[in-house]
Protein backbone atom coordinates (compact mmCIF):
# COMPACT_ATOMS: atom_id res chain seq x y z
CA UNK A 1 0.00 0.00 0.00
CA UNK A 2 1.56 3.27 -1.27
CA UNK A 3 0.77 6.45 0.82
CA UNK A 4 -0.29 9.22 -2.21
CA UNK A 5 1.41 11.86 -2.29
CA UNK A 6 -0.84 14.08 -4.85
CA UNK A 7 0.29 13.06 -8.01
CA UNK A 8 2.28 9.58 -8.58
CA UNK A 9 5.54 9.52 -9.73
CA UNK A 10 6.86 6.54 -12.25
CA UNK A 11 8.61 4.55 -9.76
CA UNK A 12 12.15 3.25 -9.81
CA UNK A 13 13.64 0.32 -8.62
CA UNK A 14 16.69 0.27 -5.56
CA UNK A 15 18.32 -2.42 -4.14
CA UNK A 16 19.62 -2.31 0.09
CA UNK A 17 20.16 -3.76 2.59
CA UNK A 18 17.21 -4.10 4.91
CA UNK A 19 17.44 -5.49 8.68
CA UNK A 20 20.32 -7.76 7.34
CA UNK A 21 18.84 -9.14 4.56
CA UNK A 22 19.51 -7.77 0.43
CA UNK A 23 16.06 -6.73 -0.69
CA UNK A 24 15.02 -4.84 -4.02
CA UNK A 25 12.01 -2.79 -4.59
CA UNK A 26 10.17 -0.52 -6.90
CA UNK A 27 9.69 2.53 -4.79
CA UNK A 28 7.65 5.99 -5.48
CA UNK A 29 10.56 8.97 -5.96
CA UNK A 30 9.29 11.35 -3.62
CA UNK A 31 8.88 8.99 -0.60
CA UNK A 32 10.69 8.91 2.38
CA UNK A 33 12.34 6.18 4.04
CA UNK A 34 10.11 6.38 6.72
CA UNK A 35 7.04 5.83 3.91
CA UNK A 36 8.66 2.84 2.44
CA UNK A 37 9.60 0.93 5.90
CA UNK A 38 5.55 2.00 7.13
CA UNK A 39 3.60 1.48 4.20
CA UNK A 40 5.48 -0.55 1.86
CA UNK A 41 7.81 -3.03 3.74
CA UNK A 42 5.01 -2.95 6.48
CA UNK A 43 8.01 -2.48 9.22
CA UNK A 44 5.43 -0.33 10.98
CA UNK A 45 8.16 -0.29 14.68
CA UNK A 46 9.49 2.71 12.50
CA UNK A 47 7.14 6.04 13.72
CA UNK A 48 6.56 9.22 12.52
CA UNK A 49 6.65 12.28 15.10
CA UNK A 50 7.35 15.60 14.11
CA UNK A 51 8.12 15.24 10.41
CA UNK A 52 11.06 17.82 10.50
CA UNK A 53 13.59 16.13 12.35
CA UNK A 54 13.25 17.16 15.91
CA UNK A 55 11.80 14.16 17.65
CA UNK A 56 13.78 11.16 16.38
CA UNK A 57 10.63 8.66 16.76
CA UNK A 58 11.23 7.66 12.91
CA UNK A 59 14.94 6.83 14.15
CA UNK A 60 16.56 4.17 12.03
CA UNK A 61 20.42 3.10 11.33
CA UNK A 62 21.42 3.99 8.21
CA UNK A 63 25.34 2.43 7.34
CA UNK A 64 25.52 1.71 11.29
CA UNK A 65 24.55 5.61 12.44
CA UNK A 66 21.30 6.61 13.67
CA UNK A 67 19.42 9.14 11.52
CA UNK A 68 15.71 10.51 10.81
CA UNK A 69 13.86 8.54 8.36
CA UNK A 70 11.68 11.01 7.79
CA UNK A 71 14.74 13.47 6.03
CA UNK A 72 15.48 10.90 3.92
CA UNK A 73 14.88 10.19 0.42
CA UNK A 74 14.46 6.71 -0.02
CA UNK A 75 16.46 6.67 -3.06
CA UNK A 76 19.22 8.14 -1.43
CA UNK A 77 19.42 4.15 0.82
CA UNK A 78 20.39 2.27 -2.58
CA UNK A 79 23.33 0.26 -1.82
CA UNK A 80 23.79 0.99 1.41
CA UNK A 81 22.76 -0.55 5.16
CA UNK A 82 19.56 -0.05 6.77
CA UNK A 83 18.27 -1.49 10.04
CA UNK A 84 15.16 -0.56 11.81
CA UNK A 85 13.51 -1.22 15.38
CA UNK A 86 12.50 -4.78 14.47
CA UNK A 87 16.41 -5.87 14.03
CA UNK A 88 17.04 -5.47 17.78
CA UNK A 89 16.97 -8.37 20.38
CA UNK A 90 14.29 -8.03 22.49
CA UNK A 91 15.85 -9.54 25.19
CA UNK A 92 17.93 -6.49 24.89
CA UNK A 93 15.18 -4.25 26.28
CA UNK A 94 14.82 -5.27 29.71
CA UNK A 95 16.48 -2.58 31.40
CA UNK A 96 13.91 -0.30 29.51
CA UNK A 97 11.43 -1.87 31.66
CA UNK A 98 13.21 -2.28 34.71
CA UNK A 99 14.06 1.40 34.77
CA UNK A 100 11.10 2.98 33.87
CA UNK A 101 12.02 3.71 30.37
CA UNK A 102 8.44 3.87 28.60
CA UNK A 103 5.27 5.42 29.76
CA UNK A 104 2.67 6.11 26.72
CA UNK A 105 5.42 5.10 24.54
CA UNK A 106 5.18 6.46 21.46
CA UNK A 107 8.69 8.23 21.47
CA UNK A 108 9.87 4.45 22.62
CA UNK A 109 10.96 3.15 18.94
CA UNK A 110 13.15 5.92 18.58
CA UNK A 111 14.64 6.13 22.13
CA UNK A 112 15.28 2.32 21.87
CA UNK A 113 17.12 2.80 18.69
CA UNK A 114 19.32 5.83 20.00
CA UNK A 115 20.10 3.90 23.88
CA UNK A 116 21.09 0.36 21.73
CA UNK A 117 23.61 2.79 19.53
CA UNK A 118 25.33 3.58 22.64
CA UNK A 119 25.31 0.32 24.06
CA UNK A 120 26.80 -0.45 21.28
CA UNK A 121 29.10 1.99 21.26
CA UNK A 122 30.44 2.70 24.72
CA UNK A 123 33.48 4.45 23.05
CA UNK A 124 31.39 7.61 22.15
CA UNK A 125 31.22 8.24 26.33
CA UNK A 126 34.97 9.10 26.48
CA UNK A 127 33.67 12.27 24.47
CA UNK A 128 29.44 12.51 24.94
CA UNK A 129 27.39 12.31 27.49
CA UNK A 130 24.57 9.55 27.48
CA UNK A 131 21.98 12.55 28.14
CA UNK A 132 23.99 14.89 24.79
CA UNK A 133 23.61 11.42 22.87
CA UNK A 134 19.88 10.85 23.52
CA UNK A 135 18.99 14.45 22.72
CA UNK A 136 17.92 13.99 19.15
CA UNK A 137 14.70 11.77 21.38
CA UNK A 138 12.12 13.48 22.48
CA UNK A 139 9.49 12.21 25.15
CA UNK A 140 6.88 14.13 25.74
CA UNK A 141 6.20 12.64 28.90
CA UNK A 142 9.35 13.87 29.84
CA UNK A 143 10.84 10.61 31.20
CA UNK A 144 14.21 11.24 30.82
CA UNK A 145 15.73 10.35 34.06
CA UNK A 146 14.24 6.62 33.36
CA UNK A 147 15.78 6.60 29.87
CA UNK A 148 18.90 7.25 30.72
CA UNK A 149 18.99 5.38 33.81
CA UNK A 150 18.26 2.17 31.47
CA UNK A 151 21.24 3.46 29.03
CA UNK A 152 23.63 3.04 32.12
CA UNK A 153 21.96 -0.06 33.67
CA UNK A 154 22.18 -1.76 29.63
CA UNK A 155 26.19 -0.47 29.77
CA UNK A 156 26.60 -2.22 33.35
CA UNK A 157 25.39 -5.42 31.98
CA UNK A 158 27.23 -5.32 28.95
CA UNK A 159 30.28 -5.01 31.07
CA UNK A 160 30.20 -1.65 29.47
CA UNK A 161 28.79 -2.89 26.30
CA UNK A 162 32.48 -4.73 25.54
CA UNK A 163 30.50 -7.50 24.22
CA UNK A 164 32.11 -10.35 22.01
CA UNK A 165 29.81 -9.58 18.70
CA UNK B 1 22.58 18.54 -15.11
CA UNK B 2 23.31 21.59 -12.98
CA UNK B 3 24.29 22.85 -16.36
CA UNK B 4 21.25 22.10 -18.69
CA UNK B 5 18.74 24.69 -16.88
CA UNK B 6 19.93 25.48 -13.39
CA UNK B 7 17.07 24.32 -11.83
CA UNK B 8 17.91 21.01 -10.42
CA UNK B 9 18.68 21.60 -6.32
CA UNK B 10 21.15 19.51 -5.25
CA UNK B 11 20.82 16.67 -2.34
CA UNK B 12 23.37 15.86 0.27
CA UNK B 13 21.96 14.83 3.52
CA UNK B 14 18.50 16.08 3.03
CA UNK B 15 18.10 17.94 6.78
CA UNK B 16 16.50 20.89 5.37
CA UNK B 17 14.86 19.82 2.19
CA UNK B 18 12.37 17.14 3.49
CA UNK B 19 11.64 19.09 6.63
CA UNK B 20 7.50 18.18 6.69
CA UNK B 21 8.07 16.87 2.89
CA UNK B 22 4.32 15.15 2.79
CA UNK B 23 2.80 18.59 2.91
CA UNK B 24 5.30 20.65 0.37
CA UNK B 25 3.47 18.85 -1.82
CA UNK B 26 5.04 21.38 -4.68
CA UNK B 27 8.78 20.69 -3.72
CA UNK B 28 7.76 16.99 -4.99
CA UNK B 29 7.28 18.18 -8.51
CA UNK B 30 10.85 19.80 -8.33
CA UNK B 31 14.40 17.71 -10.21
CA UNK B 32 16.85 16.95 -7.51
CA UNK B 33 20.09 16.01 -8.07
CA UNK B 34 21.37 13.30 -5.62
CA UNK B 35 25.08 13.75 -4.45
CA UNK B 36 24.90 10.88 -2.14
CA UNK B 37 26.72 8.61 -3.96
CA UNK B 38 29.11 10.46 -6.06
CA UNK B 39 32.47 10.08 -4.21
CA UNK B 40 34.70 12.91 -5.39
CA UNK B 41 32.96 15.13 -2.84
CA UNK B 42 33.43 12.40 -0.04
CA UNK B 43 37.27 13.80 0.94
CA UNK B 44 37.64 14.89 3.93
CA UNK B 45 41.38 15.76 4.05
CA UNK B 46 44.14 17.61 5.73
CA UNK B 47 47.63 18.64 4.99
CA UNK B 48 49.68 20.50 6.74
CA UNK B 49 48.20 23.67 6.58
CA UNK B 50 44.71 22.92 5.35
CA UNK B 51 41.62 21.27 5.51
CA UNK B 52 39.40 20.06 2.63
CA UNK B 53 35.85 19.23 3.82
CA UNK B 54 34.65 17.62 0.91
CA UNK B 55 30.93 18.84 0.23
CA UNK B 56 29.10 15.21 1.54
CA UNK B 57 31.56 15.23 4.81
CA UNK B 58 28.70 15.47 7.62
CA UNK B 59 28.93 17.31 10.86
CA UNK B 60 29.34 14.34 12.61
CA UNK B 61 32.40 13.32 10.06
CA UNK B 62 34.12 15.84 12.11
CA UNK B 63 33.19 15.00 15.45
CA UNK B 64 34.54 11.95 15.10
CA UNK B 65 38.39 13.55 14.00
CA UNK B 66 40.58 13.46 16.84
CA UNK B 67 43.05 16.55 14.21
CA UNK B 68 39.61 18.67 14.24
CA UNK B 69 39.38 18.52 18.01
CA UNK B 70 42.61 19.30 18.17
CA UNK B 71 43.51 22.09 15.53
CA UNK B 72 39.91 23.74 14.37
CA UNK B 73 37.94 22.73 17.85
CA UNK B 74 35.17 25.49 16.93
CA UNK B 75 34.17 23.29 13.99
CA UNK B 76 33.93 20.22 16.43
CA UNK B 77 31.65 22.86 19.42
CA UNK B 78 29.43 24.17 16.51
CA UNK B 79 28.48 20.42 14.96
CA UNK B 80 27.78 19.13 18.75
CA UNK B 81 24.93 22.04 18.79
CA UNK B 82 23.70 21.03 15.50
CA UNK B 83 19.92 19.00 15.91
CA UNK B 84 21.37 15.84 17.23
CA UNK B 85 22.93 12.70 16.57
CA UNK B 86 20.42 12.27 13.80
CA UNK B 87 21.06 15.06 11.84
CA UNK B 88 24.73 15.36 12.97
CA UNK B 89 25.24 12.19 11.07
CA UNK B 90 23.42 13.32 8.07
CA UNK B 91 23.82 16.96 7.48
CA UNK B 92 26.80 18.45 5.47
CA UNK B 93 28.68 21.55 6.28
CA UNK B 94 28.45 22.22 2.05
CA UNK B 95 24.39 22.20 3.14
CA UNK B 96 24.82 24.64 5.76
CA UNK B 97 27.01 27.20 3.70
CA UNK B 98 23.96 26.86 0.96
CA UNK B 99 21.28 26.61 2.65
CA UNK B 100 22.27 30.36 3.67
CA UNK B 101 19.99 30.56 7.10
CA UNK B 102 20.85 33.45 8.86
CA UNK B 103 21.12 31.26 12.28
CA UNK B 104 23.24 28.58 10.75
CA UNK B 105 25.57 26.72 13.49
CA UNK B 106 28.57 25.49 11.03
CA UNK B 107 28.57 28.65 8.89
CA UNK B 108 30.20 31.51 11.78
CA UNK B 109 32.51 28.87 12.73
CA UNK B 110 34.22 28.56 9.07
CA UNK B 111 33.69 32.11 8.34
CA UNK B 112 35.74 32.81 11.72
CA UNK B 113 38.26 30.10 10.44
CA UNK B 114 38.60 32.15 6.92
CA UNK B 115 37.05 29.62 5.16
CA UNK B 116 37.01 29.30 1.23
CA UNK B 117 34.04 27.56 -0.52
CA UNK B 118 35.12 26.18 -3.80
CA UNK B 119 32.56 25.86 -6.50
CA UNK B 120 32.78 24.31 -9.49
CA UNK B 121 30.45 23.75 -12.79
CA UNK B 122 31.57 23.22 -16.42
CA UNK B 123 32.24 26.56 -17.00
CA UNK B 124 35.27 25.79 -14.51
CA UNK B 125 36.53 26.51 -10.77
CA UNK B 126 35.84 29.37 -8.29
CA UNK B 127 36.84 29.66 -4.88
CA UNK B 128 35.01 32.60 -2.93
CA UNK B 129 36.00 33.55 0.81
CA UNK B 130 32.94 32.78 2.68
CA UNK B 131 33.18 36.44 4.39
CA UNK B 132 32.16 37.32 1.31
CA UNK B 133 29.91 34.75 -0.14
CA UNK B 134 26.59 36.63 0.88
CA UNK B 135 25.01 39.04 -0.43
CA UNK B 136 21.60 39.31 1.59
CA UNK B 137 19.06 37.23 2.72
CA UNK B 138 19.48 33.37 1.35
CA UNK B 139 21.10 35.41 -1.61
CA UNK B 140 24.40 34.07 -2.60
CA UNK B 141 27.39 33.95 -5.03
CA UNK B 142 26.25 30.48 -6.01
CA UNK B 143 25.16 30.54 -9.51
CA UNK B 144 22.60 27.74 -9.98
CA UNK B 145 24.86 25.50 -12.61
CA UNK B 146 27.48 25.83 -9.54
CA UNK B 147 27.78 23.29 -7.30
CA UNK B 148 30.02 23.39 -3.72
CA UNK B 149 32.68 21.16 -4.26
CA UNK B 150 34.90 21.62 -1.14
CA UNK B 151 35.24 24.06 1.75
CA UNK B 152 39.10 24.93 2.32
CA UNK B 153 40.08 25.80 6.05
CA UNK B 154 43.73 27.07 7.04
CA UNK B 155 45.79 25.73 9.85
CA UNK B 156 46.73 28.52 12.11
CA UNK B 157 47.68 28.83 15.49
CA UNK B 158 44.88 30.92 17.36
CA UNK B 159 45.45 32.32 20.36
CA UNK B 160 42.31 32.86 20.94
CA UNK B 161 38.44 31.09 19.96
CA UNK B 162 35.38 31.05 21.19
CA UNK B 163 32.22 29.83 19.48
CA UNK B 164 28.69 30.44 21.32
CA UNK B 165 25.17 29.78 20.53
CA UNK B 166 22.11 30.85 22.62
CA UNK B 167 18.78 28.79 21.81
CA UNK B 168 15.89 27.99 23.56
CA UNK B 169 16.97 24.83 24.84
CA UNK B 170 20.56 23.00 24.61
CA UNK B 171 19.98 20.61 21.83
CA UNK B 172 17.60 20.61 18.89
CA UNK B 173 17.09 24.33 18.77
CA UNK B 174 17.42 27.05 16.36
CA UNK B 175 19.93 29.96 17.75
CA UNK B 176 18.72 32.96 18.87
CA UNK B 177 22.39 34.82 18.48
CA UNK B 178 25.19 32.44 17.81
CA UNK B 179 28.98 34.38 17.60
CA UNK B 180 32.23 32.51 16.74
CA UNK B 181 35.35 35.00 17.65
CA UNK B 182 39.22 34.20 16.94
CA UNK B 183 42.51 35.36 17.02
CA UNK B 184 45.24 34.30 14.97
CA UNK B 185 48.41 35.87 13.11
CA UNK B 186 45.61 36.92 10.84
CA UNK B 187 44.12 38.97 12.94
CA UNK B 188 40.94 38.89 15.30
CA UNK B 189 37.08 37.53 13.29
CA UNK B 190 33.81 37.85 15.11
CA UNK B 191 31.10 36.65 13.27
CA UNK B 192 28.22 36.77 14.33
CA UNK B 193 24.68 34.59 13.92
CA UNK B 194 20.94 35.34 14.07
CA UNK B 195 21.63 39.05 14.00
CA UNK B 196 21.16 39.85 10.46
CA UNK B 197 19.90 39.00 7.19
CA UNK B 198 22.63 36.59 6.62
CA UNK B 199 25.37 35.19 9.15
CA UNK B 200 28.32 37.96 8.94
CA UNK B 201 31.47 39.06 10.22
CA UNK B 202 31.38 42.22 12.68
CA UNK B 203 33.84 44.31 11.33
CA UNK B 204 33.43 47.51 13.72
CA UNK B 205 33.98 45.23 16.83
CA UNK B 206 37.22 43.51 15.17
CA UNK B 207 38.31 46.83 15.43
CA UNK B 208 37.98 47.56 18.36
CA UNK B 209 39.84 44.55 19.39
CA UNK B 210 42.65 45.33 16.70
CA UNK B 211 43.04 48.66 18.05
CA UNK B 212 43.38 47.39 21.75
CA UNK B 213 39.84 50.23 22.44
CA UNK B 214 39.15 50.31 26.35
CA UNK B 215 35.85 48.69 26.81
CA UNK B 216 34.43 48.46 30.20
CA UNK B 217 30.98 47.51 30.08
CA UNK B 218 28.74 44.91 27.16
CA UNK B 219 27.01 48.66 26.52
CA UNK B 220 30.09 49.76 25.46
CA UNK B 221 29.88 47.68 22.89
CA UNK B 222 26.55 48.63 21.45
CA UNK B 223 27.76 51.62 19.07
CA UNK B 224 29.88 48.78 16.93
CA UNK B 225 27.71 46.11 17.38
CA UNK B 226 24.93 48.79 15.87
CA UNK B 227 27.48 49.37 12.95
CA UNK B 228 27.77 45.42 12.22
CA UNK B 229 24.65 43.76 12.74
CA UNK B 230 21.12 44.65 12.30
CA UNK B 231 18.71 41.84 14.17
CA UNK B 232 14.95 41.89 14.21
CA UNK B 233 11.60 40.20 15.98
CA UNK B 234 10.87 37.12 14.67
CA UNK B 235 9.23 33.61 16.28
CA UNK B 236 12.29 32.99 17.62
CA UNK B 237 13.19 36.19 19.71
CA UNK B 238 13.44 39.75 19.96
CA UNK B 239 15.93 42.81 18.44
CA UNK B 240 16.12 43.89 21.89
CA UNK B 241 17.29 40.70 23.21
CA UNK B 242 19.51 39.79 20.34
CA UNK B 243 21.56 42.84 20.62
CA UNK B 244 21.64 42.73 24.62
CA UNK B 245 22.67 38.89 24.33
CA UNK B 246 25.35 39.81 21.79
CA UNK B 247 27.01 42.30 23.44
CA UNK B 248 27.01 40.57 27.00
CA UNK B 249 28.60 37.46 25.14
CA UNK B 250 31.04 39.48 23.62
CA UNK B 251 31.92 41.51 26.66
CA UNK B 252 32.49 38.70 29.66
CA UNK B 253 33.65 36.41 26.79
CA UNK B 254 36.81 39.11 25.86
CA UNK B 255 36.86 40.53 29.03
CA UNK B 256 40.44 39.51 29.61
CA UNK B 257 41.20 41.55 25.68
CA UNK B 258 38.82 44.29 26.33
CA UNK B 259 41.43 47.25 26.13
CA UNK B 260 44.65 45.24 25.77
CA UNK B 261 46.32 45.65 21.96
CA UNK B 262 47.19 42.21 20.53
Amino acid sequence: MLRPYGKRMPTISISFTLNGSPVTIEIDPTHRLLDTLRYQLALTGTKEGCGEGECGACTVYLDGLPVNSCLIPTYQVRGRQVATVESLDPGGLEPFERCGATQCGACTPGVVMAAWWIREHPELLGTHTVRELMAGNLCRCTGYDGIVDSVAEALRETGSGKRET
Amino acid sequence: MLASDGAAIPIAGGTDLLVHWPVRVDAHDRTYMDLSRLDALKPFSWTRDELTLGALTTYWDVIQDPRAREELPLLVDAARQVGAIQIQARGTWAGNIVNASPAADGVPVLMAYDAVVVLESRRGREEVPLDRFYSGYKQMKRRPDQLVVEIRIPCRRYSYQVFEKVGARRAQAIAKVGLAVTHSGAGWRVVAASVAPTIRRCPAVERLLETGTPIASPEGLLPAIAQDVAPIDDIRSSAQYRTRVMARLLYHDLRDVWGKRE
